[in-house]
């Protein structure tokens, strides 16, 4: 049964966890900035510490500080459970996040399954926030969103698919001891199905060239044009912290997790996955936006096929 | 196996303490001076007209529909994906027919024009 000392352990887990969400987003906003910077021979900030480093935390302060504007018209219950149904899910996300050998808060025996469904919930956030605020711009950033999220939602789980082939299981710390011999990246068809899994992780979090619902030349801000201080600064977490999780899914399922050599597990693990997160900023730095007539087309005629044939030929492999 | 899933409800509860506690340290520093025009919905500096619970493009309700049929396609398949290797080539063929029955029904979406946006 559950003991105090036990539950007094699991309180601390849970609360190291969310101090590395906050810190990591953090980090990753910081980090955006100054990739995006460097990427147009800018510097980026500079004046708050080193190079800036303290940026976030003066960020940080200052969205604790500002009003709260609540627009005249929003639905209120809705627009308040927003940013709740936004974050809460994706620090839900990080109970089966392997970092390490022994280094993962649960290694629940669904896994992989555990974490897409729980990420996938955030849409109805992005939803209510898009609907409840009694906005024309959000709520056409919510309409995008969603009907984005659920079309890349199915090449991702097909690619996600291809590796349960090879992996034989849907523990998180199984899929990595799979990888023993060689990363699943090396294999062929699980090379396509990174590919195809990127992609669509782009996609799924509103990153351009996928972020139509945000497009600040058309829509403002999307679904949250209407949020300011502290409700703002959750979406803006969220969003930071779903970067981090399907970046470590990408490195957990396909470069070997914590796996390597020299170097301790979890340090392995976040280079992995910090590399992922880089060559996501990468991408957004310098890709145009997407026009919203090829998002869906892109997704049902190009993804789709590829992955479901991509499964195929795997299962091929695997049975021959 | 099921106090496996403890961590999981503590997450949830900490992850809503967490959201709970910014907003209420930042109910307590931040100020309050609201006026009419401040808080009307932002309409790019034009004065709102109408309300945004509008009709919308029915394309949307299509796309929703053809994800629900893919989703639960990807439900069967996990469970398949993992026990393959047991089950042999009855299993595969098996599921090629499903498969096939599926991409039968994109092309015929697709056709259709489902995924040409207006």
């Amino acid at each position: 049964m559950v003991t105090l000392s036990s539950l007094i352990v699991m309180v601390l887990v849970v609360s190291a966890v969310l101090g590395f969400i906050s810190a990591s987003a953090m980090f990753l906003i910081w980090w955006e900035r100054k990739v995006s910077a460097h990427i147009q021979t800018r510097f980026g900030p500079m004046r708050v510490g080193w190079h800036g480093v303290l940026q976030p935390i003066a960020d940080a302060i200052k969205l604790l500080c500002k009003e709260d504007i609540v627009p005249v018209g929003v639905d209120k219950w809705v627009w308040w459970l927003a940013p709740f149904f936004v974050t809460v899910p994706a620090v839900m996300a990080f109970v089966a996040i392997p970092f390490g050998k022994n280094l993962i808060v649960q290694d629940l025996n669904l896994g992989i399954l555990y974490i897409i469904a729980i990420t996938s919930t955030g849409i109805f956030g992005i939803f209510m926030a898009g609907w409840g605020s009694n906005n024309k711009y959000s709520l056409l950033g919510g309409m995008r969103s969603a009907a984005q999220i659920i079309s890349y939602e199915i090449p991702l789980l097909i690619s996600i698919i291809t590796v349960l082939l090879f992996s034989g299981s849907l523990s998180m710390q199984k899929i990595v001891t799979a990888q023993a011999k060689y990363w699943f990246i090396l294999n062929p068809s699980l090379f396509v199905a990174f590919f195809v899994y990127i992609i669509s992780a782009t996609a799924e979090v509103n990153r351009a060239p996928f972020d139509l619902p945000e497009a600040e030349s058309e829509l403002v801000a999307g679904f949250h044009t209407e949020y300011s201080g502290m409700k703002f600064a959750m979406f803006f977490i969220a969003e930071y912290t779903n970067m981090f999780t399907i970046s470590a899914i990408a490195a957990t399922l396909f470069l070997g997790g914590w796996r390597g050599p020299l170097l301790p597990g979890p340090v392995w693990f976040l280079i992995k996955t910090y590399t992922i997160i880089f060559v996501l900023m990468w991408v957004r730095w310098t890709f145009p936006r997407v026009r919203v007539d090829q998002l869906m087309g892109f997704a049902w005629k190009v993804l789709t096929p590829i992955s479901l044939v991509n499964l195929i030929i795997a299962g091929w492999f695997i049975l021959k | 196996m099921i106090a496996d899933y403890g961590y999981v409800g503590l997450f949830f509860l900490f992850g809503i303490v967490f959201v709970a506690s910014a907003f209420i340290v930042s109910w307590l520093l931040r100020p309050r001076a609201a006026n009419p025009v401040k808080n009307s919905p932002y309409e790019c500096g034009e004065a709102v007209k109408g309300n945004s619970w509008i009709q919308f493009n029915v394309h949307y309700y299509l796309i929703a529909l053809i994800f629900v049929i893919f989703d639960v396609e990807v439900l069967f398949l996990t469970p398949w994906a993992i026990i393959l290797r047991e089950l042999g080539h009855v299993a595969y063929v098996e599921m090629l027919v499903f498969i096939a029955i599926l991409i039968f029904g994109l092309i015929y979406a697709w056709k259709k024009g489902a995924f040409d946006w207006q």
